[in-house]
């Protein structure tokens, strides 16, 4: 027993063991047989003659033990014993292997085999569930995907791109009447009013053949008609825009309040309504900042 | 020998550090041997080789004024102008490049898994989720993800395995599931699987943009339906990517909301962004960017639900024989 004592003295106090890890707060043993894992008189395993442990492989645990009747003998030095699988079975058999051992290796030997239990059943535990994958980036290849990516961004010209599929998809009449350009409109009245006109020129030529003194009157109640007849459809136009217009808007307002932020409106003629709404929108917008537009 | 170099010096003109000298000359004689890189002295080398620069500048100009009155003095007999390559024209062709009157492609794409959403029978349901334990920017990026796709719901992912989601989804009549795959606190992989049975899309996904930090932006996106848009989805597996997206919102898009979704396919790589568009005149539009911004690119498209193991793989992008050629996609 003796000689345990000078081997902690020699080992463990002083700095010579090999095992011995110290950091700033607390020495540790990283001796594999060590039953508390940190460098003390009563765990150190090359310094107490008598003394076990509990080691698990593979999934099994293990009572291993040191008795200085075998301290001769290093390959016969460590005595294994296998523990059941049943935990209470356990601590029994461990209770009974190390029974008129001192109190300390006991103790820590029942701790020591909890500990291993609950990690075994955690693990056993994490492999059930799914395990995130971890895939090592290749540097190179990051770093062309990322450069050709910003470089097909610069190619897309996505605005652009998203103008023009929008202007075409107003072309092909997919919005239907809710967007009521006057250049639309004006085409499309000028040509009704050149089919109109047309065929009133050909009734006037066969009448003018006919008739040559009337010719000043028909001029002129020509002339009035076609001022006329223009100007109720600027009118009709107008009105017609404007109603739309006027409606839409006020769903929009529903909707969702101050999308214009004070942009010029939309819709050409009929400018003398248009301050008029102009100035409400104007009182709701928020001060707020540009917003980009293009 | 000393003699040569002074002779060259004197021509050389002035140097800089002589203060304001006189203006450089304009024709300058070198021996024939001489090049700027041979100037040991670094400001004087320097300033020779913007001299030379200059120079060519000036050459280069006259050339394109001499075409221009070239070109102009034809008229109508000119060449065509040449037009630059860029990496779309010089793409390799794609043998499986759509062609819009198709036959076989409209008669797949009228029995696909898509179908029933084309011909109105199914309305897009969608479950947005993400990998386990997303953090803040994960989170926020999904939770406007839903607000940009209508008719979506955003679960959280408590450890579930996603084929045990899946069917209860399918109980519960989602059409389309969306997971965003979280790599140190930033989104970067998107899963996108139609859900009876449909095809499984994986794509890596970068540059997120949360809408914070998107500048000059609008107010948030309403609750009216978005237009979409799809560009540049040429070839089958384009054809069947850009179906994908489509079947993601309703068929009915509510043009009052004036929204409009994105995706904008550019050299395999997938643009999304998310606008308000308004329009100023006939042939005038303005557009204002909401919503998050993202890009993806694909990487695999499975046949069935989502199955890494035992799924029937469409496409996967294998690195050494596709990209081997910086002028092939396959989108």
């Amino acid at each position: 027993m003796h000689s345990d004592d000078v081997v902690w003295s020699m080992l463990g106090n002083r700095q010579f063991c090999s095992y011995k890890m110290t950091t700033k707060t607390q020495n540790f043993c990283r001796n594999e047989y060590n039953l508390t894992g940190l460098c003390n008189r009563s765990s150190c395993p090359l310094a107490n003659s008598q003394y076990a442990t509990v080691r698990e492989e593979k999934g099994r645990c293990y009572l291993y033990m040191k008795t200085i009747e075998r301290a001769a003998f290093p390959r016969r030095l460590w005595e294994r014993v296998l523990l059941s699988k049943n935990y209470e079975k356990a601590l029994e058999e461990i209770d009974e292997n190390l029974i008129y051992w001192p109190r300390f290796i006991r103790h820590k030997c029942k701790q020591r085999f909890t500990k291993i239990t609950q990690y075994l059943i955690r693990i056993r535990k994490l492999t059930l569930k799914r395990q995130r994958k971890l895939v090592p980036l290749r540097r190179k290849i990051e770093r062309r995907e990322n450069r050709r990516e910003e470089k097909a961004l610069i190619a897309a010209q996505l605005d652009n791109a998203i103008e023009k599929e929008l202007l075409e998809r107003l072309k092909q009449d997919t919005y239907g009447d809710i967007y009521n350009f006057p250049i639309h409109a004006f085409d499309k009245a000028l040509q009704q009013q050149e089919a109109e006109s047309e065929s009133e020129s050909d009734a006037e030529r066969e009448e003018e053949d006919e008739d040559d003194e009337d010719v000043d009157k028909r001029e002129f109640v020509e002339a009035e008609d076609s001022e006329l007849s223009d100007f109720e459809d600027m009118d009709k136009l107008e009105t017609s825009s404007e109603e739309e217009q006027e409606e839409e808007e006020e769903v929009e307002k529903k909707a969702s309040h101050s999308k214009w932020k004070g942009k010029t409106p939309l819709k050409g003629p009929a400018r003398r309504k248009r301050p008029y709404i102009e100035i409400e929108y104007e009182e709701e917008t928020e001060p707020s900042t540009k917003t980009k537009t293009a | 020998s000393v003699h040569m170099g002074r002779h060259c010096w004197a021509l050389i003109g002035p140097v800089p550090g002589d203060g304001a000298g006189p203006p450089a000359p304009e024709r300058v004689l070198f021996p024939p041997t001489f090049s700027v890189s041979e100037i040991k002295n670094k400001q004087r080398r320097h300033f020779m080789f913007l001299r030379w620069k200059q120079q060519q500048r000036k050459e280069k100009l006259a050339l394109k004024k001499k075409r221009r009155k070239e070109r102009e003095a034809l008229g109508d007999k000119a060449p065509p102008k040449a037009v630059p390559k860029t990496i779309e024209n010089q793409r390799v062709y794609d043998e499986t490049t759509v062609d819009p009157n198709d036959e076989e492609v409209a008669f797949d794409e009228a029995t696909d898994e898509f179908a029933p959403y084309f011909n109105r029978q199914t309305v897009p349901k969608i479950l947005i989720t993400t990998s386990d334990r997303p953090r803040g920017r994960t989170v926020r990026f999904c939770e406007q993800l839903a607000t940009v796709i209508p008719n979506s719901h955003v679960y959280y992912r408590r450890g579930l395995a996603l084929k045990r989601i899946i069917p209860q989804c399918i109980a519960r009549d989602f059409t389309d599931l969306i997971v965003i795959n979280e790599d140190r606190k930033i989104p970067n992989g998107l899963v996108l699987s139609h859900l009876p049975d449909g095809p499984t899309a994986h794509f890596r996904m970068s540059s997120v943009r949360l809408r914070k930090e998107i500048k000059r932006k609008g107010k948030e996106p309403t609750e009216h339906v978005p237009e979409v848009i799809l560009n540049n989805f040429t070839t089958r597996l384009g054809h069947s990517i850009g179906r994908m997206f489509a079947a993601l919102f309703p068929h009915n898009p509510q043009f009052i909301g004036r929204q409009v979704a994105t995706f904008h396919n550019q050299r395999d790589y997938i643009f999304f962004r998310f606008h308000r568009y308004i329009f100023k005149s006939e042939k005038k539009v303005g557009i204002q960017e909401l919503g998050p911004r993202f890009t993806l690119k694909l990487r695999s498209l499975q046949k069935g639900t989502f199955d890494s193991k035992f799924g029937e793989y469409e496409w996967i992008h294998k690195r050494r024989e596709m990209d081997r050629s910086r002028r092939k996609f396959h989108l």
